[in-house]
């Protein structure tokens, strides 16, 4: 098995699908040519030609908008979005649309379309390279959306995502991209869309998160190991739909859950998650539920000591981590 | 129109008479919603009269079977050409289960149907335009020769879709006709108050692309110029952008009063330019239908409109619990 990095796999599951699947094609701004600004779809033109590697204009919503049309009439697009940032001008194609597609024709059309985007912050892309948006898509149903969290997961999650025939919203945290490097095997596998990974077991208190904070978890949760506080720890992978009974399984097995996500926290995931634990296994707990998560402002700003003020670390996820174990 | 136009269109007397059927099909439909709204039992319509010439003309130009359809709310016409039936319309009306756009579950003018070749549209106007794009570029990958018509209101001509629909088209010479109905008004803004330079047409030069403005009352002018731009996107030279000039003859919807923004005169002037009595009057005097003829084709057509209401009306609606259905994909077999 390779070792490769996270966007190596993304690209990867983008070549093995292509060459499984002739309805499978990218496009996007830069993605021909240049291979994407993140490299994502490097290689790509040269193996599969223009026709299914699109340089398209600069032009969000038509770039959804031509991608649905596509997925309507028999192919399976991936629509690269640069910056997740830049989707807004597209969010009309993908609410409107591509989310109502199957229900408002009672079935009779699906529109199987993936849109790709890098997101999140920590690589000074300040306030409009930086941003989480997933917390908008969550609460549209019709879509799904996925943020890997590990490289085989990103392969796994991606090759799922272009064979699911629902409209995917395929969300990569851009500093994991180059940072995280794991086994990725060459042949086709899949990991299921709607399951979460329990990424460490333990015993004191349950820890969800997805992404980039999931490392951070990870590393705190190593932390609080040599305190003697024991943490169970659960990557989301799939924000919608989420993984309900995993989710309460993994609250009632402490009874002290803790949220953490980048996104900021009013209206985000770890709301759902939290409202979602209280209402069906309230009388497990043990501690009222913690959320941790960014700061309640329009997005993240450029000085290096904001945006670090900005960003949760390990050392600020210990604490809370410590905060509820205490409880 | 001079008096042998339709044959030297190539039009044979049994097909103009054909588009005229579907022009008294779309409008004596049209008419039979608003009685039903008034009566209170359905509680929406859009309508399309004033534009049965347009949608009559353009669709003879395609090959239905074969091509495909990005509509918008007001082409009841385009669709009936295009194969739906009067029952289907109705049992949309009135939002019944067997409804083949939608169950029941968008209003009436939201079409779709993957039988017909007819792209499933939202009330968001434009976004359908880029769908039109998609499809064709789709069709090109696979090496098929479908021509896709996308049709809007010069109202979404002013939407960022539409430009950048265009533009994408412009670009990769995709067989997309961009065909639109200008009414003059979107709801109440009139045309010089929302199209700067006042010709959607104009804006084809910018994106790489013939833009055509024809009069959308004349049905055989407007098969003329839409066959030559299926001709081009057939051959791979790529989109045409036709512009059609025409009027909507009554409110926008039922819930519109559009005498609080045009006045009578206006409105009775362009009546008498109405593209149905304007091609009724050109079949007489050519000798292809007589006023006797024309009498007949409408008392047929209102009997089938009277099935039609009849057979929806008495239709189920969808089960209320149905609401939940159809959100994803039951299983991933379909794909």
């Amino acid at each position: 098995m390779a070792v490769k990095n996270y966007i190596e796999a993304i690209t990867d599951a983008l070549a093995l699908e292509m060459r499984r699947d002739e309805r499978v094609f990218v496009m996007g701004e830069d993605v021909g040519v240049r291979g994407g600004v993140f490299r994502a779809t490097a290689g790509l033109l040269d193996e599969f030609g223009p026709q299914r590697v699109l340089d398209t204009p600069l032009a969000e919503a038509g770039i959804v908008g031509t991608a649905i049309g596509a997925a309507l009439n028999g192919m399976l697009p991936v629509a690269e979005i640069q910056f997740v940032d830049f989707i807004l001008p597209a969010v009309n194609q993908i609410i409107s649309e591509a989310a109502k597609i199957r229900y408002r024709t009672a079935g009779d059309f699906h529109c199987p379309i993936v849109i790709r985007a890098p997101y999140g912050g920590g690589v000074h892309g300040a306030l409009y390279h930086s941003q989480c948006l997933e917390a908008l898509f969550t609460h549209v149903p019709g879509l799904k959306v996925v943020t890997p969290a590990s490289p085989y997961d990103a392969k796994g999650l991606l090759l799922s995502a272009i064979r699911d025939p629902d409209p995917v919203l395929f969300f990569e945290h851009k500093r994991c991209y180059r940072l995280l490097k794991g086994d990725v095997p060459a042949d086709d596998y899949t990991v299921p869309i709607g399951k979460v990974a329990v990424r460490r077991e333990g015993s004191d208190i349950t820890v969800f998160s997805y992404g980039l904070m999931l490392h951070f978890c990870q590393e705190a949760a190593e932390d609080l190991a040599s305190e003697g506080i024991s943490v169970h720890l659960v990557d989301l992978r799939t924000l919608l739909p989420l993984d309900r009974e995993s989710i309460l399984a993994a609250a009632s097995r402490t009874g002290k859950a803790l949220i953490v996500h980048e996104d900021n926290k009013t209206h985000g995931i770890g709301a759902e998650v939290a409202a979602l634990i209280s209402e069906e296994v309230f009388f497990d707990l043990d501690a009222p539920i913690m959320r941790l998560c960014g700061p309640d402002v329009p997005a993240m700003p450029y000085s290096s000591p904001m945006e670090k003020y900005y960003m949760l670390d390990q050392k600020k996820i210990a604490d809370k981590m410590r905060e509820l174990a205490a409880f | 129109m001079t008096p042998e136009k339709y044959r030297e269109l190539g039009l044979t007397g049994e097909q103009v008479r054909d588009m005229y059927r579907l022009m008294v099909l779309a409008r004596e439909l049209d008419k039979r919603t608003w009685l039903l709204n008034r009566a209170g039992k359905i509680p929406f319509l859009v309508s399309c009269q004033g534009h049965e010439g347009a949608q009559v003309g353009a669709a003879a130009a395609l090959e239905v079977g074969t091509d495909l359809l990005c509509p918008y709310y007001r082409d009841i016409a385009m669709v009936l050409a295009f194969g739906m039936t009067p029952t289907e319309l109705m049992l949309s009306n009135f939002a019944r289960a067997a409804d083949p756009n939608s169950g029941g579950r968008q209003m009436p003018g939201h079409f779709g149907s993957r039988r017909l070749g007819i792209l499933t549209g939202s009330s968001a106007v434009g976004t359908q335009i880029t769908h039109a794009v998609g499809a064709a570029l789709a069709a090109r990958m696979r090496g098929e020769t479908t021509v896709v018509m996308t049709c809007f209101g010069e109202g979404s001509g002013n939407q960022g879709e539409f430009h950048e629909a265009a533009n994408f088209a412009g670009v990769h010479k995709l067989p997309v006709i961009f065909f639109c109905q200008n009414n003059r008004y979107a709801i109440s803004v009139p045309l010089e108050k929302q199209v700067g330079g006042g010709s959607i047409a104009a804006r084809g030069q910018g994106y790489g692309m013939p833009g055509v403005r024809v009069d959308g009352n004349d049905v055989l002018a407007v098969y003329e110029t839409v066959r030559d731009a299926v001709l081009r996107a057939r051959q791979g030279e790529g989109p045409t952008l036709v512009e059609a000039m025409t009027y909507r003859l009554v409110p926008h919807s039922s819930d519109d009063d559009d005498s609080t923004y045009r006045s009578r005169e206006e409105v009775e002037a362009a009546k008498r330019d109405d593209p149905l009595l304007r091609f009724g009057r050109y079949l007489r005097n050519v000798g292809v239908m007589t006023e006797a003829d024309q009498e007949a084709l409408l008392q047929k057509t209102l009997a089938i409109v009277d099935a039609a209401v009849s057979e929806a009306e008495a239709a189920p609606s969808p089960a209320p619990e149905s609401t939940l259905e159809h959100v994803y994909a039951a299983t991933r077999e379909e794909h």
